[in-house]
């Protein structure tokens, strides 16, 4: 909650503090005369609340925000910012939380199985090292290059054919499909290379502990003590996961820029070099909502994989 | 910890993995200082008619406006050490002054100081970046890198701050506190040295993590306004049709380096792990 209440003040603070007027920039690109220019800034600074008190200001910001209200884009003039980040999220949505789930569970599943066993360590954890230290774009750079334009497998641009609208039908869930591919197993390798690392330690370090060890003593099976090593293993990488957010998230922003894929990544590209400054500021809140809501999930999710966290929660432990 | 200093390199140099990681990180460095030394021109000058592939005249080839890429990505070489340098000591010197103070002081301080990394923590640090820097005209970067480093420390400070939780208690700071030390000088004395070992991997992490950020800003087009980085040479690739032109010499080398700058260190920082912590050692 504190979060919400820093990025919101961040958001508002921050236009306002720094040099550069946006009003001033959307009336000199109307190209008017001087006199006409001071009029509408006047309508325009009073249109926009600028000319209140600040703290004033302050407190209308928030009230906006509780009513979804983030403005008038300047880029798509008469748009809602809202509405142009709800047409975009479900892209980004879409992209991002199937690549998530899959690299999570397929780095965790690859991880457990390296660990302590020679052959498979020794070609797996070289993989992921290099997997995991790849900036997202260049690794979508590649693939874009090698298998849209050298291979001629998939598209590399956008996220349906240009020649289709948005429509229900089974050509065009093909062609989202086929455009989804590239920026969806970009994300991927990369994150599954941390994951797989990540799993692969803690399994090792699980593997040494005294449990481990007295199974062992007792003639466990083999399988038995990594299944609940496994289990162990998982805690830390749930946590993880909440950690890693904010390097994912910005993954996914170039990832999207890279190929030109309608999310809001592409969106706040747009913004920057159209100096959309409402739909940056409503880009960034969608954002920290966004992943506010993540580590949210994420805490839930930790307390119904581990009991420990339950019984303190009920105050019995 | 070890002996004696000769024992600690032995076990390093045993150490595949820090060979490894070291060489590679050397060999960039050296690229880095020497790099710009052999070459006759500026990075944003004109020396080609064109795009041409690599030859014997032009290493790396040139860019579409006939840009030496070579030069380009020594200078965005030389530039992202330093960001790294820069933001990832910052990164890591703002860790050690928070999570220290907290885990030390204890009580309310350590109770407000944890509040404010687990909130600066949760924000997604390279989107509040974007938004910082997008207000400004010019940037230089120094200003990048101190950015990238006021967003970068809080897990370093959480972590530093368990560590010293658990070093406090012991009796060897007890003694200090007895004796009549300053926290400070405890601090300082007493407990740094014990985890300087964890020390040097944060600062290994936090450089990787500045490099990563610095080249994600860079290629969004955020970057230094006033000089060349790998990440707008990546910028530059995309937005200026290397890909459709099929001209891999433009695109392949900035990526490559950062992953490999990035990837040997995080294998030094196994190396180093596993030469400091005994247990971790492959049998």
């Amino acid at each position: 909650m504190a979060t919400l209440v820093l990025a919101v003040t961040i958001d508002w603070v921050i236009p306002r503090f720094m040099p550069g007027n946006p009003i001033q920039i959307l009336i000199s690109r109307a190209n008017l005369k001087a006199e006409a220019a001071r009029l509408i800034y006047g309508h325009y600074m009073q249109a926009f609340g600028l000319d209140l008190p600040i703290w004033r200001q302050y407190l209308n910001f928030w009230n906006a925000i509780f009513h979804g209200d983030l403005g008038i884009s300047v880029w798509l003039f008469p748009r809602p910012v809202l509405q142009i980040i709800l047409d975009a999220a479900p892209f980004t949505l879409g992209l991002l939380l199937p690549a998530i789930l899959a690299s999570w569970f397929a780095g965790n599943w690859f991880g457990a199985f390296a660990a302590r066993s020679k052959r498979l360590d020794n070609t797996l954890l070289p993989i992921s090292y290099v997997l995991t230290s790849t900036p997202y774009m260049w690794l979508g750079i590649l693939l874009a290059w090698l298998f849209g334009i050298v291979l001629h497998i998939f598209p590399f641009s956008g996220a349906y054919d240009f020649g289709m609208m948005i429509h229900w039908s089974w050509a065009f869930a093909w062609s989202v499909l086929q455009h989804w591919f590239l920026p969806f197993i970009s994300l991927f390798l990369v994150m599954f290379g941390g994951w797989a690392i990540g799993m692969r330690n803690m399994i090792i370090y699980e593997l040494e502990s005294d449990y481990s060890h007295y199974l062992q003593a007792l003639g466990a099976p083999r399988s038995l003590i990594r299944r609940y090593a496994f289990r162990n293993a998982l805690l830390p990488q749930i946590t993880g996961l909440a950690l890693q957010l904010g390097v994912i998230v910005a993954g996914q922003l170039v990832t999207e820029m890279v190929f030109a894929y309608p999310g809001v990544g592409y969106l706040i590209l747009q913004a920057i070099q159209n100096h959309d400054l409402f739909l940056l500021q409503g880009c960034f809140l969608f954002i920290v909502i966004g992943v506010l809501i993540a580590n949210f999930l994420i805490d839930v999710a930790y307390v119904l994989v581990d009991p420990r966290t339950r019984t303190g929660m009920q105050g019995a432990g | 910890m070890f002996k004696n200093r000769s024992e600690f390199l032995y076990f390093a140099w045993q150490n595949p993995k820090l060979r490894v990681g070291l060489a590679i990180v050397l060999l960039m460095v050296v690229l880095a200082l020497a790099g710009p030394l052999l070459t006759r021109w500026t990075p944003r000058e004109y020396v080609a008619p064109g795009p041409l592939p690599p030859s014997s005249e032009y290493w790396f080839g040139t860019t579409s406006f006939g840009e030496d890429v070579y030069t380009q990505f020594v200078h965005g070489l030389r530039a992202t050490f330093i960001v790294g340098i820069l933001g990832g000591g910052l990164g890591t010197l703002l860790g050690v002054v928070i999570g220290f103070t907290a885990g030390y002081r204890g009580g309310t301080v350590d109770e407000i100081l944890n509040m404010f990394t687990n909130i600066v923590l949760v924000v997604p640090s390279l989107v509040v970046l974007i938004i910082v820097v997008a207000y400004l005209d010019v940037r230089g970067f120094l200003f990048e890198s101190l950015f990238i480093g006021c967003f970068a420390w809080p897990w370093a400070a959480r972590a530093i701050r368990a560590q010293t939780f658990s070093l406090r208690t012991r009796e060897f700071v007890d003694l200090a506190r007895l004796s009549g030390m300053r926290p400070a000088g405890i601090i300082a004395t007493e407990i740094a040295p014990n985890m300087l070992s964890y020390l040097l991997l944060v600062f290994i992490l936090q450089f990787g993590g500045a490099v990563l950020t610095a080249a994600a800003l860079d290629f969004i087009g955020l970057g230094p306004t006033n000089s060349v980085s790998l990440g707008l040479m990546m910028n530059h690739a995309v937005i200026y049709g290397a890909l459709l032109l099929g001209m891999w010499w433009w695109f392949i080398p900035p990526g490559l380096a950062i992953t490999a700058i990035v990837g040997a260190l995080y294998v030094t920082n196994v190396g180093l792990d596993e030469v400091f912590n005994p247990k971790l050692r492959e049998t």
